[in-house]
């Protein structure tokens, strides 16, 4: 069996485990809440007798037990429940805004890894000189402020005084475009329509710089620190002494060994700003998840809050086994090995 | 303490951060005396001045009921700074003693608390907090709540990845040698090793805790008006762009000012106590 493999089967038990124990803990959170699910549902006019029928049907008057498995029962099924506050079921309701969230935060990752390891690599290249210095406080900086600040920020000096950009929204209103991924510079490629492309992209282009900007800082500052320890390494002073460029020291021998620690946490930081995505959202009034994720909290829609916070863990876990499988390849001492996965 | 105080000020960098979170700090708690508008964090209304640009009277501006921002900013930075201390005063010692069990006992008590730790990881931090808000009224202490069941995993990792190296060292093998029991080990003899580390990430975590109570305010789950938040600051003001900017982009910098100051600071520990990133 290849060692790819391997990780792979072991990285898919691991994630089974933890999807299991991310249910379990949704369904906590849902169970914590005061008061009667079924009351809060059918609002406060509702007849006792329609209280418990609801009770009935949502098998609120079983045991804790006999519900969690009727929850994870309808979740295999597809089948997250019906949005109080949209009256549709969840599933309908997130197919709807998920794709627009996703397009943010896929451009933002890609702005993140394509700037902020560049970045990084040149801090380190120069390291204890003026570049390094200047890009340490630029990337302190990115980090240091929520992405509604630099999203609040951005619109100010890019929309508003320098009027560059759209101020809000995915598409302009002169362009009609079926839907059908719901990912708009997919459907507008696909409807051979070029002009509405650029203007989808035009409106993305703002957004998702907010909200890449502290993955950019911190993706800058990881590949520095690691890619620092490996100048340290004795490879390098060889590589030095054979009187190979700096650049192409950098590119070829300091910067692959220092990839692989770094490609966890960027994972980590790309899941994130599926959360964040929320933030630059309400900004930029982008029609994403985050509009109907605030609106279902704020109404205490059980059903919806749960699903929504199960299709966005998957997401994230998907992207953890991306990244895992990534370092597989790349690594290789795991590529190559022929012992045990190493964990 | 004085020699380390040294080296973070031959730093410039570590020294301006070390400045800003001292101002910053003494601000808050100074506040009812610094603060030109005391009366200001309620909820008081001054229509004579409302919607002001930055002036004399009002260095930041006036918000929509004629509010001093920079009382206001004075204010918030009490509940942030509160906020951030009460969050990691309870998830650093959990976290702590999650990590440090785990990665020294090993076997299933670190199967199954790494796997518990892992499940908190993968839902993103701030949904997790918004989830929790979800199902509990917005309020501080809420607030403070969704936070403090987001952060502590984070400690569990950091500590369980130092003390399962530690593990194999010769200091702790020689303790069990001579028969010391397993929670002296774990916190006399492992836990020191670790405290560099964490006090590097709760310095850096300061700003991090400001980040996410403020998102969570911004988004309306967490203090609720009319007590000052950065974060709903922002959010109200952005209602009036770019008309009336002082409303935003004064708070959104008091965020970044204070943020900024933490990570400068804890850049500068982690020279100081030789912690690897």
């Amino acid at each position: 069996m290849s060692p790819v493999i391997r990780i792979l089967a072991r990285r898919f038990g691991i994630s089974l485990i933890v999807l299991v124990g991310v249910s379990m803990l949704i369904f906590a959170i849902a169970r914590i809440i005061p008061g009667d699910p079924a009351r809060i549902a059918l609002g406060p006019n509702a007849t006792a007798e329609q209280v418990a029928a609801i009770r009935a049907e949502m098998h609120l008057d079983e045991g804790i037990l006999a519900q969690y498995g009727y929850f994870v029962r309808d979740v295999l099924r597809g089948d997250l429940g019906t949005s109080l506050y949209t009256n549709r079921p969840v599933t309908f309701d997130i197919r709807q805004f998920l794709p627009a969230t996703l397009e943010l935060v896929i451009l933002a990752g890609i702005l993140m890894v394509g700037i902020g390891l560049p970045l990084g690599i040149l801090a380190a290249r120069y390291r204890g000189r003026w570049p390094d210095h200047l890009i340490r406080v630029l990337t302190l900086l990115t980090v240091s402020a929520p992405s509604f600040v630099w999203a609040v920020i951005l619109m100010l000096i890019f929309a508003f005084y320098l009027p560059l950009f759209p101020v809000a929204g995915r598409l302009s209103d002169s362009y009609d475009i079926t839907r059908v991924t719901g990912f708009l510079t997919v459907d507008t490629i696909l409807a051979g329509n070029w002009g509405a492309f650029v203007d989808a992209l035009h409106h993305l282009i703002l957004p998702s710089v907010a909200l890449a900007l502290s993955g950019i800082g911190q993706a800058a500052r990881l590949t520095r620190a690691n890619m620092v320890e490996t100048y340290d390494k004795p490879y390098i002073e060889m590589a030095q002494a054979y009187g190979f460029f700096p650049s192409r020291i950098a590119r070829s021998y300091a910067f692959k060994p220092s990839l692989i620690p770094s490609l966890t946490i960027i994972g980590l930081d790309f899941a994130a700003m599926l959360g964040n995505a929320f933030l630059v959202e309400a900004v930029f009034a982008w029609p994403g998840l985050s509009r109907y994720g605030v609106a279902v909290i704020l109404r205490k829609d059980l059903n919806a809050i749960m699903g929504t916070v199960l299709v966005i863990a998957l997401t994230f876990i998907v992207v953890n086994i991306v990244v895992d499988l990534l370092i597989a390849f790349l690594n290789p001492r795991i590529r190559h090995s022929t012992r045990g996965a190493a964990s | 303490m004085i020699r380390s105080l040294r080296i973070i000020s031959a730093s410039p960098l570590s020294l301006i951060g070390l400045i800003l979170v001292a101002v910053i700090v003494l601000a808050a708690i100074f506040a009812p005396l610094l603060a030109p508008f005391p009366t200001h964090n309620g909820s008081v209304v001054d229509f004579a001045f409302a919607n002001q640009a930055p002036s004399a009277r009002n260095w930041f501006g006036t918000d929509l009921v004629g509010r001093d921002i920079f009382s206001r900013i004075l204010y918030a930075y009490r509940i942030s700074l509160v906020l951030g201390v009460v969050v990691l005063a309870i998830a650093v010692p959990i976290g702590t003693l999650v990590g440090l069990f785990a990665g020294y006992m090993g076997g299933w008590t670190e199967a199954v608390l790494m796997r518990i730790v892992d499940v908190f990881l993968s839902i993103p931090p701030l949904v997790l907090a918004i989830a929790v808000l979800g199902v509990l009224e917005p309020t501080l202490t809420n607030a403070m709540i969704a936070v403090t069941v987001m952060w502590w995993p984070w400690y569990a990792r950091l500590v369980y990845a130092i003390a399962r190296s530690e593990r194999e060292e010769g200091y702790v093998l020689a303790a069990e040698v001579i028969g010391a029991p397993t929670r002296h080990i774990a916190l006399r003899e492992i836990l020191p090793n670790c405290w560099p580390a964490i006090i590097t990430k709760m310095t850096l975590d300061m700003g991090f805790v400001i980040i996410i109570a403020s998102s969570l305010s911004f988004l309306g789950l967490g203090v609720q008006p009319p007590t000052p938040d950065l974060g709903s600051m922002v959010a109200e003001g952005a209602r009036y762009l770019p008309d009336s900017w002082w409303m935003t982009v004064f708070p959104g910098l008091a965020i970044l000012a204070a943020v900024f100051g933490f990570n400068l600071l804890g850049d500068g520990l982690r020279e100081v106590l030789g912690v690897q990133e």
